[in-house]
């Protein structure tokens, strides 16, 4: 069931939510948490929402989507409530805002929040510099980003480790868990040798092969290195050293990953890429700080890019950007961003034939108003 | 295996990491039978979907039929498909079908198992099973000896150096302690016994584990858990289907051995432990041998207990025959269907609560809960009239379907005058938690691979069940037939008197 409530208050939709539950039976009742996420009003949502929809099956949440909208537009709220077969096991709240309102969306999440059940935010698309300091990144326990689906995936994550608060979390770390769970049991068994040497090589933009670079680097305190593939989605390969010969996991594929190891015959297994639903779900699972996960962003520094000879590091970073934009970025959702329909900075939107140029200026003003130091040395 | 050094990649902070079984397979015996079809095939999908099975892994079904590998891939994959709780994946089954055997042949051909022992060193060589092999017995009891006798005769029970084997085996466990300590022996001849896995797959369900979250973690409860608040502890689990085509195992069984000899002692030993000193699975068993061994039947059985046998009817809107019209069973088969027994735990925390546990088939619904009933407050300072409608507050662990917990105390009806009505509150698994929990089984085989015995009830649990049991079985040998009770009712009536002699009543679940 969809209910529009347009032009209306927080507090209108407060009453209607109670209303719709004493109709319909307890729904909130059992409620887990409040997932707010943090997007624009575009096409896209829909899907950010099947999403969130698909999770809340796993764990039934209150989600509340802030849709912002114009800004040139006069000031308004628009309500639309989905409960009941379009919402999966949760409610939804879709808050569009529009105008001066649109830069205050937590004043209008404050009043929606479950009592007492933790909050999670999500920025499925761009995220604040600094997401512990965002009004609504402070009002939730746990913070989810996607570097990812940020222009520049790599420095998105260089940025993600500057800003790092106890609760922050990137969905290019959630989609390295299968990666980094067969590779921690292919450690699991003898023979017990010290890894002398690692290597990671994927997508040149794959902020998830940056992560599991530094990921290793921090485990094994030693400096990885990371290449660039050609081939393949992701990470294509993972190469760990150790004195009886290496460790290798390949997936040149995108699909089916092939564990080689001395002395054993070679093993398939299914490493397909993640889903944002299932990387959401398991996001969810857990609301404490990932520890691991901040010990991999610190460890960024250690990851040396420099590994082939022929590719240096200072070319290679020229070269990110135009990468990023030819094809999507590595370990990306399958919902690739389109790249068409983005609102500037200012909320307008354009027009496909105008986008090639458009969106590159747009993509540098975002970043200026978000990180202005950091777009600056960059240009 | 001890392990010498650390692994550098593991860290118990890293919560998201999940503990993948190490490289190994699984032979399962009697891969025809329904349970494998509909539940083992599922939980390894559901598995290998959730990345929890090592890369590599193997599937060897054993079996009469004559069947080729692709015939059981065939039916494995149909299976799948059919019973599996997470979405077929195409690139996962691939990678499961590439590891799925077949071997032809009886239990007693020496030849079938030689060619079983070929196929197990083929996979090590192939796959990189790397010596590690599970056997699922999904089989009758009978047939346990002549297997376990061919699986010590090809040497295929004797792992090397760096591998291991295990046996895992399903319920019943014998039908009294000298038939369990002669099976337990058998076993044990040629299995040490933490390589023996007895499944009760009731210990690997949620709620069952969630007894002890909720007992150990939690405040609120500890201080009441004991014989000064409560009043009487029901544990039930009722089924509303027969035993047609069950007749080969069931009759002569019974719902006792059935059971209350392992599935409902178990939830009797989870609710009333005392809190282990640490989750390690050897602390949980200590703790859980220790009640049992206070545990004891209440006589006389001829008040205490009761025992019954369904007859035909109307259930659900059909019409049921009766067990003795059943196919199968004798004319004059005495096997109940529905028992209920008295049982005490004589220690501190529970001196002098009864403790009642029932089962049965074709009563009014399919449920399994756990109720603790309170006693009455001592005082109650309104009317008499007030207070006519409270009930004793009670806390129900609802164990299937509806997997949840349930509180129930008074409230005032709303109103002019003070009355005071029993209310519930309830928690739900479905509201709160995932809606796809991992089923029971796909948790026990993950354990079992992995070596954790803690949801494994041990040898000396199995016989302690049987020691608490025999008493009233033997009694009811020499006590004529079982009474009979009408399909779709809540059983016979000796299971109302045998509550109502001490002013209780079951609750209706």
């Amino acid at each position: 069931m969809i209910i529009d409530l347009p032009a209306t208050t927080t507090s209108q939709v407060n009453s209607k939510l109670v209303h719709l539950r004493e109709q319909g039976g307890a729904n909130t009742i059992g409620r887990v948490l409040t997932l707010v996420i943090v997007t624009d009003d575009s096409e896209r949502t829909e899907e950010v929402i099947d999403a969130a929809n698909h999770a809340s099956r796993e764990h039934p949440c209150r989600v509340i989507v802030l849709a912002r909208g114009a800004k040139k537009a006069s000031a308004r709220l628009d309500a639309q409530i989905r409960v009941g077969g379009d919402a999966g096991a949760s409610e939804v709240v879709v808050l569009r805002l529009y105008g001066p309102l649109a830069n205050e969306g937590a004043s209008c999440v404050v009043p929606l929040l479950l009592p007492d059940a933790p909050v999670v935010a999500w920025w499925p698309f761009e995220a604040p510099a600094v997401p512990a300091d965002d009004p609504i990144g402070q009002l939730a326990t746990r913070r989810i980003t996607d570097a990812a689906a940020e222009r520049n995936p790599t420095r998105a994550l260089e940025a993600r480790a500057k800003a790092y608060a106890d609760g922050d979390t990137d969905l290019a770390w959630t989609r390295l868990t299968l990666w980094r769970a067969v590779l921690a049991s292919a450690l699991d068994l003898p023979p017990y040798e010290k890894v002398t040497g690692a290597t990671v090589s994927g997508e040149a933009d794959s902020p998830s092969a940056d992560l599991l670079a530094a990921w290793l680097a921090a485990r094994l305190r030693m400096p990885v290195h990371r290449t660039r593939s050609k081939s393949g989605p992701g990470i294509v390969r993972v190469e760990l050293d150790r004195k009886s010969g290496p460790v290798v996991l390949e997936r040149p594929d995108g699909t089916v990953g092939e564990l080689t190891q001395p002395g054993q015959p070679a093993r398939r297994v299914a490493l397909q890429r993640r889903q944002v639903r299932d990387c959401i779900a398991e996001e969810l699972r857990r609301l404490d700080a990932d520890e691991i996960y901040h010990s991999a962003l610190r460890a960024l520094g250690k990851v040396d890019r420099r590994a082939k000879p022929a590719s240096s590091g200072k070319a290679s970073s020229s070269g990110k950007t135009a990468a990023a934009r030819r094809k999507p970025a590595a370990e990306k959702p399958a919902n690739e961003q389109s790249g068409t329909e983005q609102p500037g900075a200012d909320g307008s939107t354009e027009s496909a034939n105008t986008k090639q140029t458009n969106t590159k200026q747009t993509g540098r003003k975002a970043t200026a108003r978000r990180q202005p130091a950091k777009a600056r040395a960059g240009s | 295996m001890t392990r010498t050094i650390q692994n550098p990649l593991r860290d118990e902070r890293d919560k998201r990491l999940p503990t993948i079984a190490g490289p190994c397979g699984l032979v399962i015996f009697g891969v025809t039978g329904d349970l494998s079809r509909k539940k083992l095939m599922p939980a390894i999908y559901d598995l290998a979907n959730r990345g929890l099975l090592p890369p590599g892994f193997s599937l060897v079904g054993f079996a009469r039929r004559d069947w080729a590998d692709q015939d059981f891939s065939k039916v494995v994959h149909d299976a799948v498909k059919q019973y599996a709780r997470t979405p077929f994946r195409e690139s996962v089954w691939d990678r499961l079908a590439e590891g799925c055997r077949f071997v032809q042949g009886a239990f007693d051909d020496d030849g079938a198992f030689d060619n079983l022992c070929t196929t197990i060193n083929d996979l090590d060589q192939i796959r990189g099973t790397a010596g590690n092999h599970a056997f699922y017995l999904s089989i009758p009891p009978a047939a346990f000896p002549v297997v376990i006798k061919q699986l010590a005769r090809t040497g295929l029970a004797k792992p090397g150096a760096d591998q291991w084997r295990r046996v895992v085996i399903e319920k019943p466990f014998g039908h009294d302690l000298a038939s369990a300590k002669q099976l337990n022996k058998i076993v044990n001849d040629v299995f040490p016994e933490e390589s023996v896995f007895r499944i009760d797959h009731y210990l690997g369900k949620e709620t069952v584990q969630n007894i002890l979250a909720l007992r150990f973690a939690n405040q609120l409860f500890e201080p009441i858990w004991n014989g000064n608040y409560v009043d009487h502890i029901q544990i039930t689990m009722a089924e509303d289907i027969g035993l047609g085509g069950r007749a080969g195992y069931y009759d002569g069984i019974g719902a006792a051995r059935d059971v209350i000899q392992n599935h409902l002692l178990q939830l009797l030993a989870l609710v009333t432990m005392e809190e282990p000193v640490s989750f390690e699975p050897r602390a949980v068993r200590a703790e859980k041998a220790k009640v049992l061994a206070a545990t004891t039947p209440v006589e006389p059985f001829a008040e205490t207990t009761a025992r019954g046998q369904y007859t035909g009817g109307w259930q659900g809107g059909q019409k049921v025959p009766g067990l003795l019209q059943e196919e199968g069973f004798a004319k004059d088969s005495i096997t109940e269907t529905f028992a209920a027994i008295t049982l005490a735990v004589e220690t501190r925390r529970w001196a002098g609560v009864p403790f009642y546990l029932r089962t049965g088939k074709r009563l009014g619904r399919r449920v399994t809960e756990i109720a603790v009933v309170f006693k009455r407050a001592p005082h109650l300072p309104f009317d008499a009239t007030a207070t006519e409608e409270l009930g004793q507050n009670a806390l129900v662990f609802r164990v299937q379907p509806d997997e949840g917990v349930t509180m129930r105390f008074g409230s005032k009806v709303p109103g002019s005058t003070m009355e005071v009505r029993d209310v519930s509150m309830d928690f739900s698994y479905g509201h709160s938690f995932t809606e796809s929990s991992p089923e029971a089984y796909e948790r026990l085989i993950l354990d079992m691979l992995l070596g954790e015995p803690s949801l494994f009830p041990m040898n000396d649990e199995v016989e302690r069940s049987w020691e608490i049991l025999d008493p009233i079985i033997k009694a009811w040998r020499s006590s004529g037939r079982p009474e009979p009770y009408q399909a779709g009712t809540w059983g016979p009536d000796s299971a109302t008197r045998m509550l109502s002699r001490t002013g209780r009543h079951w609750r209706r679940p």
